[in-house]
């Protein structure tokens, strides 16, 4: 890999974060690099979500740092933190849609305020059909999240995840409940964002043939530290065997 | 989470409480006057709010009327004081019944929705995916709801109180024989300066607190769908509650101004 002549887009080094006495990240540390798909694994409630929550500053970690081009998020003001928020799409694991807006407005709500922000900008109405678009889904502009299927709403969730063509990529686990065929339509989707416009992606994901396709990198997260990183080749055919079983369909 | 049931943590979890609705409220006036503002959200909240209670105002307020009158007529008239009648009942609903009940039908209904909505938006993570997208929930959701309950409640308590006044009218003047002309007359001498700024002023206090209470007990829902239950229930006991409170201070502080 080409770690060593590259500064890390996204670092987060030493991280600790408890809930009261639940302790879930002690001393979690990772580097993300440009146009690089990075995936996290971890059990149900090892804490991969609060790890990325935190990275996007809605969690305040105990301890550690978290810079991003070499920012330091952590001491940021909020002027500079919404900034920097704008080059960083976010999936939630749970679509998070807004309920009480149609398609066409979630998809706006980002550009609101921060349209100035891309490049090659033409309209609004342009941006939201060309996002709409590339999930498949330009029939959906005008019904309500409620109207639409799970799969449906996750899709739409990683347009509006786009729409501001964000230069950093945080998938909270893209896949999980998707029937094989739409996973695998949205594992295209991602290679080819990925591809077009040299972003880097956090990847956080149980679907062991989404890793396969998609990742350069592997970091086990376990008891709330790096328990293990590799490829997958390397870490599907470890020799210890709680690695090996995170590989096991 | 155990020992939530003694009477002491229960005690130091309320003051807790209080305390952090406070900073809430704080932060309210500190974002209010910083931009970027919310103009559009505003006024669709104010438009939603508005008309949404306007009709459940209105017959409210009409019923109120109607039975306000029937009932104290037989006793003024007794007493021989049924002239009388148009003042008192101006009086007593622009000051008090008015005010009192259309917050606390609204406390039902916005502070409820507003509870409710904000707390299932926070349970389902659209609050974070708002603040990820570089925009500011509590500017967006908070201040623009807080804002348009304390404007609009002002109007609904005065749209409630005409329309009980015309209530009141209507059974004035099937019982009573009394014009309707002569009705409002009556009622428009008996009401005084003194009586309509102190009750206009306290519904919008009303109304800050029913947004308040409603915006803080949604923004801060704990997970779950019992959690969204919880906040809607509790927004409507706390403001309820808050409402009889700040009805007390604003008699209070009126008396010593109007000495009336
Ligand atoms: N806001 C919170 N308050 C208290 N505890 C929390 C909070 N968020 C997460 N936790 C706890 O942190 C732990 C990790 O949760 P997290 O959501 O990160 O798990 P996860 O690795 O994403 O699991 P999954 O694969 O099921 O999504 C859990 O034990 C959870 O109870
Ligand atoms: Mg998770």
């Amino acid at each position: 890999m080409k770690k060593e002549n590259q500064t890390p887009v996204l670092e987060l080094k030493d991280i600790h974060k408890s809930f009261g006495e639940n302790h879930v990240l002690k001393g979690f540390n990772l580097q993300l690099f440009k146009g690089e798909n990075l995936v996290i694994m971890g059990k149900s409630g090892s804490g991969k979500s609060v790890m990325v929550k935190c990275i996007v500053g809605l969690i305040q970690p105990d301890s550690g740092s978290i810079t991003i081009n070499g920012h330091d998020i952590i001491t940021m003001g909020q002027r500079e933190l919404d900034f920097l928020r704008t080059q960083i799409g976010f999936l939630f694991q749970g679509s998070a849609l807004y309920d009480s807006m149609t398609v066409r407005e979630n998809l706006e709500f980002p550009l609101r305020r921060h349209k100035d922000k891309i490049e090659d900008f033409k309209s609004t109405e342009q941006s939201v059909q060309d996002a709409l678009k590339s999930v498949g889904l330009l029939h959906t502009i005008d019904l309500m999240p409620s109207e639409l299927s799970g799969g449906m709403q996750r899709r739409v969730a990683l347009a509006r995840a786009l729409i501001l063509k964000p230069k950093i990529i945080m998938y909270d686990e893209p896949t999980t409940g998707l029937d094989p065929i739409t996973a695998n339509e949205i594992i295209q989707l991602m290679r080819s964002i990925q591809k077009e416009y040299n972003t880097s992606s956090l990847i956080i994901t149980h679907d062991v043939d989404c890793v396969r396709v998609i990742s350069n990198r592997i970091i086990l997260l376990v008891d709330g530290i790096n328990y293990a990183e590799g490829t997958y080749d390397e870490l599907s055919n470890s020799s210890d065997p709680q690695t090996r079983a995170f590989f096991k369909n | 989470m155990k020992k939530e049931n003694s009477l002491i943590t229960r005690t130091k979890l309320f003051f807790a409480e209080i305390g952090d609705m406070t900073l809430f409220a704080g932060r309210f006036f500190r974002e209010l006057f910083s931009p970027p503002f919310e103009f559009r959200e505003l006024i669709r909240q104010c438009y939603n709010m508005g008309i949404r209670s306007l009709f459940l105002v209105m017959v409210t307020g009409f019923i109120l009327g109607l039975v306000f009158t029937l009932q104290s007529r037989p006793t003024l008239t007794d007493l021989g004081a049924a002239s009388w009648m148009p003042s008192m009942i101006s009086i007593s609903i622009v000051r008090e019944i008015g005010p009192v009940i259309i917050a606390l039908i609204c406390a039902g209904r916005i502070g409820s929705g507003i509870g409710a909505e904000l707390g299932s938006m926070r349970v389902t993570e659209q609050i974070d995916a708002m603040e990820v997208s570089g925009t500011n929930p509590f500017k967006y959701l908070v201040v623009t709801r807080i804002l348009a309950v304390t404007l609009m409640l002002p109007l609904l308590v005065i749209a409630g109180d005409t329309v009980a006044l015309f209530g009141s009218a209507i059974i004035e003047n099937l019982k009573g024989d009394v014009s309707y002309t002569l009705y409002f007359n009556k009622v428009f001498d008996a009401l005084s300066f003194s009586d309509v700024l102190p009750a206009t002023v306290k519904t919008v206090f009303f109304g800050f607190a029913i947004g308040l209470v409603g915006t803080y007990k949604g923004y801060n829902c704990s997970k779950g769908t019992v959690g969204v239950g919880e906040a809607s229930n509790s927004a409507v006991v706390y403001s309820s509650m808050l409402l009889f409170i700040i009805d007390f201070i604003a008699v209070f502080v009126s008396d010593i101004f109007f000495e009336v």
